[in-house]
């Protein structure tokens, strides 16, 4: 029975790993770029669900809502006034800007809302935890919502891609972004959007992990931030269902380590995965590279 | 029906430091199919890039039915009518034909598309065939088709072409050109980039020659296809 309890959590941590990822991995598709600074967005939109339940009294539902638009905003904002005057210029000019854009935030929120650490109250404190098996197997309500907010983002997420036009749209510009232009789409608009996409939803992502793990501070987004960056080069990054295989095996993998082989390794552990599939599928797990034909 | 459709004034495009078009200048009629010939790095791709708005030109200007497009930004300038098949096709790979075609259709009015559709799978039975297959699993000639469908998706009037032969088996090279010819002759103006000079002088009413980013000769394509200087480089005789 521990072992489907951890593979619940595992599912559950992974969970939030993945929908993390899927702001690195749609960023990296549509612009190229490795937005370093995705992980402190989950960070900002903790602390604004935070002040608005702590301070202002709402909802914690109607609080997460304001995260989402905040961190949206963040995302178009970040987008807009640090990476698109540097498009064009060399990856490594972005890739430094967006570590500075990183520890900008990071110290935003130390200065405004100091180093000492937040208990951040579960969204869905109250309701009780299933018991099953003759109370041997624990379910806590966290873990089923994250697990189901995966789900249903994942199932949104795709469809919105495949069937809708600016979601294809997207596809377009993530494939050749000249030859999108070409057709019509409007480049700076499309990568807004999936800013604006990824930063929203990192705010779900950091209203999930906290109802699990409460401890918030302005380096909270860091470490959960490099591991779904992690899980999105580990599924192929790139990927949309990349993205969610990734992260729910890097989950699976960092509880399992914990429980069985060693808290203080586990992070190695979940490293060295990373570089042992790296290294057999350079690529990531479902990273293609559709070759051209002539 | 007569009348300039395009007009390019004196631009002069860089790549950094590299002077890549000095002063080219030409103009497109109505119903016209025009040719720009010459040898690889001439600067034909990127005049055609400089006209579709991904490239700037530092002078001159390019004015299509009568305004100024030089300083519009590239995804404007297709609903004003102007389709680029560029150099490669760079179709989109891992889209579907079908899902390709709509991307052509992006700036077309919603009641239009259905029509257009159905006009490209007239012009390419072939990838009626095909509809929902991935487009990077088509063979060349196919993804040249799917290319020129693409750009007919709205409505141009005038067809801009860059290098549709290349890569392509000489049979596909024919058929190629003959649908270009009907294109034409459908009404749709046509700008056509071509080291296949043969062919492409051929099928044009009339044709420029360039040669490092400047325009070294022009006139009707068969004038030049008997001029002894654009035999002697680039007719192989």
């Amino acid at each position: 029975m521990t072992l489907l309890t951890n593979l619940i959590s595992g599912l559950s941590l992974g969970s939030v790993y993945a929908i993390i990822a899927l702001g690195y991995t749609m960023v990296y598709g549509i612009s190229k770029m490795l937005n370093f600074a995705h992980g402190d967005v989950i960070m900002i939109g903790g602390y604004m669900s935070f002040i608005m339940t702590m301070y202002i009294g709402m909802n914690g539902w109607l609080a997460m809502l304001v995260a989402m638009v905040v961190c949206t905003l963040l995302g178009i904002m970040i987008e807009r006034l640090a990476y698109r005057p540097l498009r064009g210029t060399g990856s490594l000019a972005v890739l430094i800007t967006a570590i500075g854009v990183s520890y900008f935030l990071q110290n935003i929120a130390l200065l405004i809302w100091g180093a000492n650490p937040k208990m951040f109250t579960s969204l869905f404190k109250g309701m009780k935890p299933i018991h099953a098996a003759g109370g041997q197997l624990t379910i806590t309500p966290e873990s089923i919502f994250t697990i189901l907010a995966n789900v249903v983002i994942m199932i949104l997420l795709t469809l919105f891609v495949s069937k809708t036009k600016a979601g294809k749209a997207m596809r377009a510009v993530s494939e050749d972004n000249g030859a999108a232009q070409l057709m019509g789409i409007n480049v700076n608009q499309s990568i807004s959007l999936t800013f604006a996409i990824g930063s929203g939803l990192a705010a779900v992502a950091g209203v999930l992990m906290l109802s699990t793990y409460p401890v918030l501070m302005p380096t909270t987004g860091a470490m959960p931030g490099i591991k779904a960056f992690t899980a999105a080069v580990f599924g192929g990054i790139g990927s949309i269902p990349g993205a969610m295989i990734g992260g729910l095996i890097l989950g699976i993998i960092e509880i399992f380590s914990r429980a069985y082989i060693s808290t203080e390794l586990s992070d190695a552990i979940v490293f060295a995965c990373l570089i042992i599939v790296l290294l057999v599928k350079p690529t990531g797990l479902l990273g293609k590279k559709i070759s051209e034909k002539v | 029906m007569m009348g300039t459709v395009l007009t390019v004034d004196n631009i002069n495009v860089y790549y950094g430091a590299i002077h890549a078009i000095k002063g080219i200048s030409l103009d497109v009629n109505r119903g016209e199919i025009v040719t720009l010939i010459g040898a690889n790095g001439a600067g034909k791709s990127t005049t055609l890039h400089t006209i579709s708005g991904l490239l700037r030109s530092k002078t001159g200007n390019i004015e299509f039915l009568e305004s100024s497009i030089s300083h519009v930004p590239a995804h404007k300038i297709v609903a004003m009518g102007i389709s680029h098949v560029p150099e490669g096709r760079r179709i989109f790979q891992g889209l579907t034909v079908e899902e390709n075609l709509q991307m052509g259709a992006f700036v077309t009015k919603k009641d239009r598309i259905a029509h257009n559709l159905e006009y490209v799978y007239e012009q390419f039975p072939r990838l009626k065939e095909r509809t929902s297959q991935i487009a990077g699993t088509l063979s060349g000639g196919e993804q040249q088709m799917l290319a020129m469908g693409r750009a007919l998706m709205s409505d141009p009037e005038l067809l801009m072409l860059d290098e549709p032969s290349m890569g392509l088996a000489p049979i596909l090279v024919d058929q190629i050109f003959d649908i270009i010819v009907n294109l034409n002759k459908a009404g749709t103006t046509i700008l056509l980039v071509e080291q296949n000079a043969q062919m492409a002088l051929s099928v044009a009413d009339r044709a420029y020659v360039i040669e490092t980013g400047r325009i070294t000769l022009s006139g009707t394509g068969e004038e030049l296809a008997k001029s002894e200087a654009v035999k002697k480089a680039y007719l192989g005789g």
